[in-house]
């Protein structure tokens, strides 16, 4: 039972230590690229594709429909950031099952590092789709007066992002690890399925969220447009 | 009393009352949560995909105020400053 998973360390030479987290977070690259590698060699059209063709292709268009249907747009501009989110969060929830492994996400370093790389994104998005000036309008757009809260608003949503899927994960393996020491046969097994089910929505929920503060920051554009469309023509809704 | 006991007596009495009240208000809300989910399912079943997932998200997101309690209270428990400062000395 080890509440940081960073102090777990495999591997050590000077200043450079090999901690259970480097270790997983890695392993997980490893076969995410490596599968996608291996099915991507042969790709084919038409009715004839073969079967890892088929499974990889259907769960590229269940990310891509819920990316539709969150943001309202036709677009595949955010496809690659948030299922790479998604798909990397979910293996890395998934593998807390296999005996020994511990998940990177019950790490502070990994969700703090992917919520800040959403932190990054945000204005990235934002600026390459409507432009540096108005995106910076959006700070001071009620009023000035609301800069700060903006600002705040902003970290402390990436904050929540982190400490959410760390506890949540966290405390899933916690859990296990204590009732492991009360009734060691049949509740952990139950707790163990439990965490699959939280592990898969809290993927689900970090890449959903990512996808809103993205969108959100550049979609204002958009709206705007269709309120001066909707004056000049109402029924065109 | 020495400043070991009092501070070790004090972090487990508050990580007690930090996860008991913190999982009131989340449990409160959640429940309230899914019972407009049910009442709004109940009245448009062709709209169920949106409303759970506008439902788990939600869920996921007040559910997150628990965790940081929960998060304190295990610091408190497991990973406490104080308490390793005072052993340290």
């Amino acid at each position: 039972m080890e509440i940081n998973i960073d102090q777990i360390i495999y591997w050590e030479w000077g200043f450079i230590k090999l901690n259970a987290t480097l270790v997983y977070s890695w392993a997980v690259m490893v076969v995410l690229v490596s599968i996608s590698w291996f099915v991507s060699r042969d790709l084919t059209e038409g009715t004839g594709i073969s079967r890892k063709q088929a499974l990889i292709e259907s769960l590229v268009v269940v990310i891509q429909k819920q990316i539709e249907e969150t943001t309202q747009e036709k677009t595949d501009r955010y496809l690659p950031f948030i299922g790479t989110l998604f798909l990397f969060i979910l293996v890395s929830n998934l593998i807390s099952v296999i005996p020994g492994v511990y998940p990177p996400t019950a790490s502070l370093s990994t969700t703090a590092a992917l919520a800040i790389s959403v932190f990054v994104a945000v204005p990235i998005f934002g600026i390459g789709s409507r432009g540096v000036k108005s995106y910076f309008e959006n700070y001071v757009k009620p009023t000035p007066l609301m800069l700060p809260f903006n600002i705040i608003g902003e970290l402390s949503r990436t904050l929540a992002l982190a400490v959410r899927l760390f506890g949540n994960i966290m405390s899933g393996s916690l859990i296990v690890a204590i009732l492991l020491g009360l009734s060691p046969l049949f509740f952990p097994v139950v707790m163990q399925a439990f965490g699959l089910l939280i592990g898969v929505i809290q993927a689900y929920v970090f890449a959903i969220l990512a996808l809103v503060y993205i969108a959100s920051a550049s979609r204002i554009h958009n709206s705007e447009e269709a309120d001066s469309t909707e004056i000049i023509n109402p029924q065109n809704r | 009393m020495e400043s070991i006991s009092i501070i070790g007596m004090v972090s487990i009495i508050t990580a007690g009352v930090t996860i008991a009240v913190g999982s009131i208000a989340p449990a409160i809300g959640e429940g309230k949560a899914l019972a407009q989910a049910l009442l709004a399912i109940a009245q448009q079943p062709d709209e169920i995909p949106t409303i759970t997932r506008t439902l788990f998200v939600g869920l996921a997101m007040v559910e997150s105020t628990a965790i940081y309690c929960f998060v304190v209270a295990l610091i408190l428990i497991f990973a406490n400053p104080f308490w390793n400062y005072v052993i340290q000395v």
